[in-house]
């Protein structure tokens, strides 16, 4: 069995695929289509499906269509949206942000990003 | 007790303002980052200690000759519901300060773990669907960007270094190496601890010199400490062209195959800071450090440095038990 984390991130992949809601069987479906070579996709069960596409509403990746049966799932937001928001949390200038994640370059001022310039030019 | 509440009330001054600020000048900092990291860690704790220490002794100075028999008399009258009239107003008030100002520092602590860790899960809850795992290296993960970033998002046993599309593009396999030492040496070294804590004193106190000047040395000496890691393995050159490049990349946003939105990202998250930039001294030092070595400092200097760490913390420890603990 695949671990929650990847069926996440297939998952994820194949709504964000589409632009239309999906059920957790269409989605069961693709998935087994997709990964057809990896036999584990293949006996995924619909109950599976659903209990990650609950773990990502939670999150707030995904929403659900009220009022329809079986339930409908779409992504909130575009993939590209979604890591805009990530990278600009990593790449954020927050006083504390050095305490969350420890970045391998912080901010670059114009002065240090000139200094920077000639010395790659010059090796 | 009043001379001891005097020196204490000294040493606190001292490692407020002119301690921190000496040294936050001194230029062999970045010759034994290590040893000028203990020297911060102590100044912050001795000042915290004498400065709570001070307020205290004075508070309790009616009820005793010594620390340990006034806290004894102390709890007697509250146990007690004895009447505080014993201990005039200014003492009274002391205590009251110093009982704040501990509990200050405890929640303060205690709110930056709490909104540090729930930035982290988010963060991390993010990563999971949207990045995938690099196939070489172990506890890494690849994210689709054009930008070239790398961080590490630290977490017990699921800490991970995260690299971008656009890093592995622009650097070369040593200088990607390089980096990704740089970033395990912050995992392994438990950097996000200090960070934290240092942080945690930065909110805490910021209109104080010492807690602000000793978040920003601590920063800049952690990345020092991360890149003397990379240095074992990797030619200074080879690490002062990877920062050079992640950095040119940073600050030009994305430049060739950058889409809009990276850009506008990049822009924003530069333009958020309305606080002059504490990267900056940082970079040009450690850049500084790489280009012309100096040698570390000498054994002696650094066991005289170590020892004024170690004296900095027993002097307010001694002062308020000593005597105690002889008479």
């Amino acid at each position: 069995m695949a671990s929650l984390g990847e069926l996440e991130r297939s998952v994820m992949d194949q709504l964000w695929s589409t632009s239309e809601a999906s059920t957790a069987n269409e989605l069961r479906d693709r998935l087994a289509q997709s990964e057809g070579q990896d036999h584990e996709a293949k006996d995924l069960a619909v109950t599976t499906v659903l209990t990650v596409l609950s773990r990502l509403e939670k999150k707030g990746l995904v929403e659900r269509e009220r009022g329809t049966r079986p339930h409908r799932y779409r992504a909130v937001s575009t993939r590209e949206d979604h890591t805009a928001r990530l990278m600009h949390e990593a790449l954020g200038t927050a006083p504390d942000r050095e305490a969350v994640l420890a970045r391998f370059i912080g901010s670059v001022s114009e002065a240090e990003a000139a200094t920077l310039r000639r010395l790659l030019s010059r090796g | 007790m009043l001379l001891t509440a005097y020196l204490l009330a000294l040493l606190a001054v001292l490692l407020a303002w002119p301690v921190p600020v000496a040294l936050s000048r001194a230029r062999w900092t970045s010759r034994s980052p290590f040893t000028a990291m203990v020297l911060w860690q102590s100044i912050a704790l001795a000042g915290g200690l004498s400065m709570i220490g001070a307020m205290l002794v004075y508070g309790l100075e009616p009820l005793g000759d010594n620390l340990i028999h006034a806290v004894r008399r102390a709890a007697e009258i509250i146990l007690g519901n004895r009447s505080s009239a014993e201990l005039p107003f200014w003492h009274f008030f002391a205590l009251c300060a110093a009982a704040l100002l501990g509990t200050h520092l405890v929640f303060t602590l205690g709110l930056t773990y709490a909104r540090i860790t729930t930035q982290r899960r988010r963060h991390r809850e993010l990563l999971e669907v949207l990045s995938s795992p690099s196939g070489a290296m172990e506890r890494t993960l690849v994210i689709s960007h054009p930008a070239p970033v790398a961080y590490c998002l630290p977490g017990g046993s699921r800490s991970v270094t995260v690299l971008s599309d656009g890093l592995m593009e622009v650097l070369t396999p040593d200088e990607l190496a390089a980096v990704v030492d740089h970033e395990r040496a912050h995992l392994t070294q438990r950097h996000h601890l200090l960070l934290w804590a240092f942080e945690a004193w930065r909110q805490a106190l910021p209109w104080l010199p010492t807690s602000r000047l000793s978040r920003q040395a601590v920063s800049s000496l952690v990345e020092m400490l991360a890149d003397d890691v990379a240095r074992r393995t990797t030619p200074d050159g080879v690490l002062v062209r990877a920062i050079a490049l992640v950095a040119l990349g940073r600050s030009e946003g994305a430049s060739e195959g950058g889409a809009a939105a990276v850009t506008t990202t990049v822009a924003d998250a530069r333009s958020e800071s309305g606080m002059p930039d504490e990267g900056e001294a940082s970079l040009a030092s450690r850049v500084g450090r790489l280009l012309s070595p100096r040698p570390p400092l000498g054994g002696a200097a650094r066991t005289a440095v170590l020892a004024a760490s170690a004296l900095l913390l027993a002097v307010p420890t001694v002062l308020l038990l000593v005597p105690g603990l002889t008479s």
